[in-house]
Parts: structure tokens; C-alpha cells; sequence
């Protein structure tokens, strides 16, 4: 089986949010929740650079360690994932997320959180696949459709990479190797244990 | 004066004359230029990490309009999560287990303390209906809380794997929901203890006797004297007040984030919150077994709120002096059933 993974080549991301906007209309994502965002480090100085950054699927993933009712799955692509009708929405996914992932809606009184929600890799959840059911709480299961992530796919600058980790660290190596530089795969260090050096 | 002028000219002239070396180097050959580095400026992850020394996050600027989610990359949130699942769970599984191996213990060794003379079978007042309401408000939310925020800790491992997925996570939300609103029954319990008690605790040189004695606790026949409250109820008392100030501050502040600022500082509250909550809950099972099978006719005086003279006698010498110097023994006495003699 394939390891997935992300891998964002910020020397080509443009900020154009278009992976955080063919998310949220892909799996109809509620208002004020973003599974995916475009952070931009240095913003108007010299050597600015953009990350899309969404849930990295690490390995073994932090959330997943904290979730007081163990409501997170790894599938065989690696790919973490939740069930909503055992997370508590309790936050501490959030807290341990080095990445920001998790999302709440908010529902009820003081600071009380809703069923997390985050990003699936397009991968669905628990419910049999491309089930209205899955639809509903997960969005769209662009995997067993045999796709990959739409945010990557329909990437312009062809960016954001998603697929099997070997096969994604080597085009950007190649791209590296080619161009003569590399801002580095942003968040693997932290997600994977390892950067890709080149 | 026109010396520094001069030498600051100097290094203009010098520094101009350099520029100007580099640019017509850069642009020389004109084969060249395309090798260019046009990132040379640019940042890395590893540099920027470098220079976030590590743990402090990589932050950048996003169009969303949550400001919270402009945080790129967090590495020390591993830090929290290490401590939670590590320290925090350690030190509660801890306290409570520890707890009741040393209860059980003291138990085995020292028996249920009793009243060394009779029970005189005369009841006096020790603690008033509003006391009481104010112990039990405080009590019983305490034990919702001290169970509902256990779970959480232990839960996964002691009870998801026979309960199963589905109720475990039922159970855990009930448990959420009402760790959420019970806590403010716990609050206005602990404001209204201290109102009430806090006159009685502060230490003084009886405390110092009464620890010296190490309270009679060890061995038979040894009744160190007290006032109302002895010195280990002081220390009840005060952990109890300070420990459940803290845990009403970082919990009131886990209700609502927005007031509490930035992640780091939620994380930081929950910890404290974790641990805190096991010490006090170390404290109040000891409190819980002395209150009640740990001693003879101590659980009275939150119960009925009338305890036995001669059990009053044994433990709070003083204060039954002090009650009793108040008003006539006999009449003190008459709200027993039987006679005083």
C-alpha cells in the first residue's frame, strides 16, 4: 500500500487559495471551518513564501495519542482519519496538532465544541464508501473513487503534491535538482520525522 | 569633529567604490545571469526553524478571517501532548491509586479510630444547615468532577475496551457536558465555604502541638487539643480553597478560550488544571476515608450535623470548651435526646 502524503513546494504556490476554496466546495465544508489554509511566511518582504497546509496524516499522529475516547483511525494509505460519532469535541486533537487541523463548530454554551472536523484526504470516514451518510459528515471520498485530494489535483501552479510519499518527495527532488532550489517540504520534519534533503 | 566627517566619508566613498565592484561583477558577463539565485533570500523551513530555536511556532499571514489559524507549523505542541499523556496522566493514576494503598494501609495498621470513652449519647451542634449545604454543594460536584475529568485521563484504557466505542463515547460526552455545568455548583460550594469557614482556619500554636502529636492520628489514646478545626483540617481546608481557586480559574478559562488568549495559553491551563486535580483529589479521598469509615462518629457532623460530647472532647477539646463556655452546659446539651447528667 501506498504511504500519502502532502508536500507543498511553497517556491511555487502563488497564494491563490484555490486549494482552500476547491476544498471547501468539494465536500461542502460549513462556514468558519477550513480544512485547508494558505499561510504566507514573510508577507511583503524579500524571500516571502506560501505554504497550503492542511492535515499532514503523520505518522504516528499526535491527535490520535491525546483522543481521550480513541476516535482516530490510520487506514492502509496512511491516512489518519476520525469518526464523528465518537469524538466528544473536547479539543485536545487541536492542542496537540502541530499543524492546526482540527476544526469545531461551535454549538452550545461557554466554549463548547462540536464534532471535530478536519481534513480526510479525501479519503471519507468510517461509513461505507461514497455513502450519503459519509457524504454528510466527511464530504466527498475522492480515494475510493480511485482520485486523489482535489486541492492537489487542481493545483495551477502544481504546487501542492498529494500522493504516495516516495513518489511525491522525488518529483520535488527532481524539481530541486532542476531549478537549483528548494525552500524544503514544509511540515514534514514534523509530520514524517524527516525532511527530504536533496 | 571634521576628523569624524571625514573618516565617515571615507567609508562611503569606500563603501560606493565596493558596491559598485560587486554590481559590475554581477553584471559582467552576461552568461551569467541566469544563474542568478533568485532565492536567495528566501526562507526555509530548516532556517526558520533555526532561528525559532526549535519549539516556537512558524507563523505567517493568512486571508481567512480566524486569526488563530495564521500558526503554520507548531512543533512544541508535542511538548503538550507529551506532558498530558505522560506527567499529568502519571501523576493522576498516581494519586488516586496512591491514595488508596495508603488508606488501605492505615487502615490495616491503625483500625477505625474510635471514641476512647463511651459515647455519652449527648449530641451537640457542630455544623449548621447552611455549613452543611455548603460542604455537600461542594462535595458532591467535586465527585462529579473528580470522575468526569478521570475518565477522561483513564477512560480510554480502563473503560472504552469493555464498554465499547459507541457507549464510551456516550458516557464521555454526559461526562463533558456535565464536568462543563457542574463545575459552577463546585464554585459557588467553595465560595460559600470560605465565607464560612475561614475564620476558623487560621493557623496558630495550637496547629503547631496538634502536628507535634502528629494529631493522635497514630496512635491510640493520643488526643492532641483543637479548636473547630485541627491542623489537618486546616490543611484540608486550605488545599481545598486554593487548589479549587485554581482549578475554577484555569477551568473558567477552558469554558471560554477567546477570553484566554492564544493556544499556548490553553495548553498551559489544561495542565494545570491536570494536575491540580490530582493532588486535591489525592487530599480529599484521605479526607473522604477519615470522614467516614476511618473514624467513629466523625461523619456525624456533616450528616446530622450533631456529633457526641465525649467524641467533640476527644478531638476538638477547645472548642467544645469555647461552645460551651458560651451558653450553660445543660442547655448546650438539651438538644440530645436524653438527659444530661
Amino acid at each position: 500500500m501506498a504511504r500519502m502524503k502532502f508536500l507543498c513546494d511553497a517556491d511555487r504556490c502563488i497564494e491563490c487559495n484555490a486549494c482552500v476554496t476547491a476544498c471547501k466546495n468539494e465536500h461542502e465544508v460549513p462556514w468558519g471551518i477550513n480544512r485547508r489554509r494558505v499561510v504566507t511566511i514573510n508577507d511583503g518582504l524579500p524571500g516571502e513564501r506560501s505554504v497550503s497546509m492542511a492535515c499532514m496524516h503523520c505518522t504516528d499522529a499526535p491527535c490520535a495519542a491525546v483522543c481521550p475516547v480513541d476516535c482516530f483511525y490510520t487506514t492502509d494509505d496512511a491516512v489518519v482519519l476520525h469518526s464523528k460519532d465518537t469524538c466528544i469535541g473536547c479539543g485536545y486533537c487541536f492542542y496537540a496538532c502541530p499543524f492546526g487541523a482540527p476544526q469545531y463548530p461551535k454549538v452550545g454554551n461557554f466554549g463548547t465544541r462540536g464534532k471535530m472536523d478536519k481534513c480526510t484526504y479525501c479519503a471519507g470516514g468510517p461509513e461505507a464508501d461514497m455513502t450519503e451518510a459519509e457524504y454528510v459528515k466527511y464530504g466527498s471520498n475522492r480515494l475510493a473513487e480511485g482520485k486523489l485530494p482535489l486541492c492537489a489535483e487542481m493545483c495551477s501552479t502544481k504546487s501542492l503534491l498529494a500522493g504516495d510519499g516516495d513518489i511525491i518527495a522525488e518529483i520535488y527532488k527532481e524539481r530541486v535538482v532542476t531549478r537549483g532550489y528548494g525552500s524544503g517540504a514544509w511540515g514534514w520534519r514534523t509530520a514524517y520525522g524527516e525532511a527530504v534533503t536533496v | 569633529m571634521n576628523m569624524k566627517t571625514l573618516a565617515q566619508r571615507l567609508a562611503a566613498v569606500v563603501g560606493v567604490v565596493t558596491m559598485l565592484g560587486f554590481v559590475s561583477i554581477n553584471f559582467a558577463p552576461s552568461a551569467q545571469a541566469q544563474q542568478i539565485n533568485p532565492t536567495a533570500q528566501s526562507v526555509t523551513e530548516d532556517s526558520l526553524f533555526e532561528a525559532l530555536q526549535g519549539d516556537q511556532m512558524v507563523e505567517g499571514r493568512v486571508s481567512i478571517p480566524d486569526g488563530l489559524s495564521s500558526g503554520l507549523i507548531k512543533p512544541g505542541n508535542a511538548s503538550w501532548a507529551s506532558t498530558h499523556s505522560g506527567l499529568v496522566r502519571n501523576l493522576s493514576i498516581a494519586a488516586v491509586v496512591g491514595a488508596i494503598v495508603v488508606l488501605a494501609l492505615f487502615y490495616m495498621i491503625r483500625g477505625k479510630i474510635m471514641v476512647d470513652g463511651k459515647l455519652s449519647g449527648i449530641r451537640i451542634l457542630r455544623f449548621t444547615a447552611i455549613e452543611r449545604f455548603a460542604h455537600w454543594l461542594m462535595a458532591g460536584s467535586f465527585i462529579i468532577l473528580a470522575i468526569t475529568g478521570l475518565n477522561l485521563v483513564v477512560g480510554r484504557t480502563l473503560i472504552l475496551p469493555w464498554l465499547g466505542e459507541g457507549a464510551f463515547s456516550t458516557l464521555t460526552v454526559w461526562g463533558k457536558v456535565a464536568h462543563n455545568y457542574v463545575g459552577w455548583a463546585f464554585m459557588l460550594g467553595l465560595i460559600l465555604s470560605f465565607l464560612v469557614w475561614v475564620s476558623h482556619n487560621i493557623p496558630n500554636k495550637v496547629d503547631a502541638e496538634w502536628v507535634a502529636q502528629g494529631g493522635g492520628l497514630l496512635k491510640k489514646g493520643v488526643h492532641p487539643p483543637a479548636k473547630k478545626f485541627n491542623a489537618g483540617q486546616k490543611v484540608i481546608f486550605w488545599a481545598t480553597t486554593l487548589g479549587g481557586a485554581a482549578l475554577s480559574f484555569t477551568g473558567f478559562m477552558m469554558l471560554f478560550p477567546m477570553l484566554a488568549g492564544t493556544q499556548a495559553d490553553w495548553q498551559f491551563y489544561q495542565l494545570i488544571h491536570g494536575i491540580v486535580a490530582g493532588g486535591l483529589s489525592f487530599i480529599i479521598i484521605a479526607h473522604i476515608y477519615i470522614g467516614s469509615i476511618g473514624m467513629e462518629g466523625a461523619f456525624d457532623a456533616m450528616g446530622s450535623g450533631e456529633v457526641d460530647l465525649n467524641w467533640a472532647k476527644e478531638h476538638h477539646s477547645l472548642w467544645v470548651e469555647e461552645v460551651q463556655g458560651k451558653a450553660d452546659p445543660a442547655s448546650s446539651a438539651s438538644k440530645g435526646t436524653q438527659p444530661a447528667e
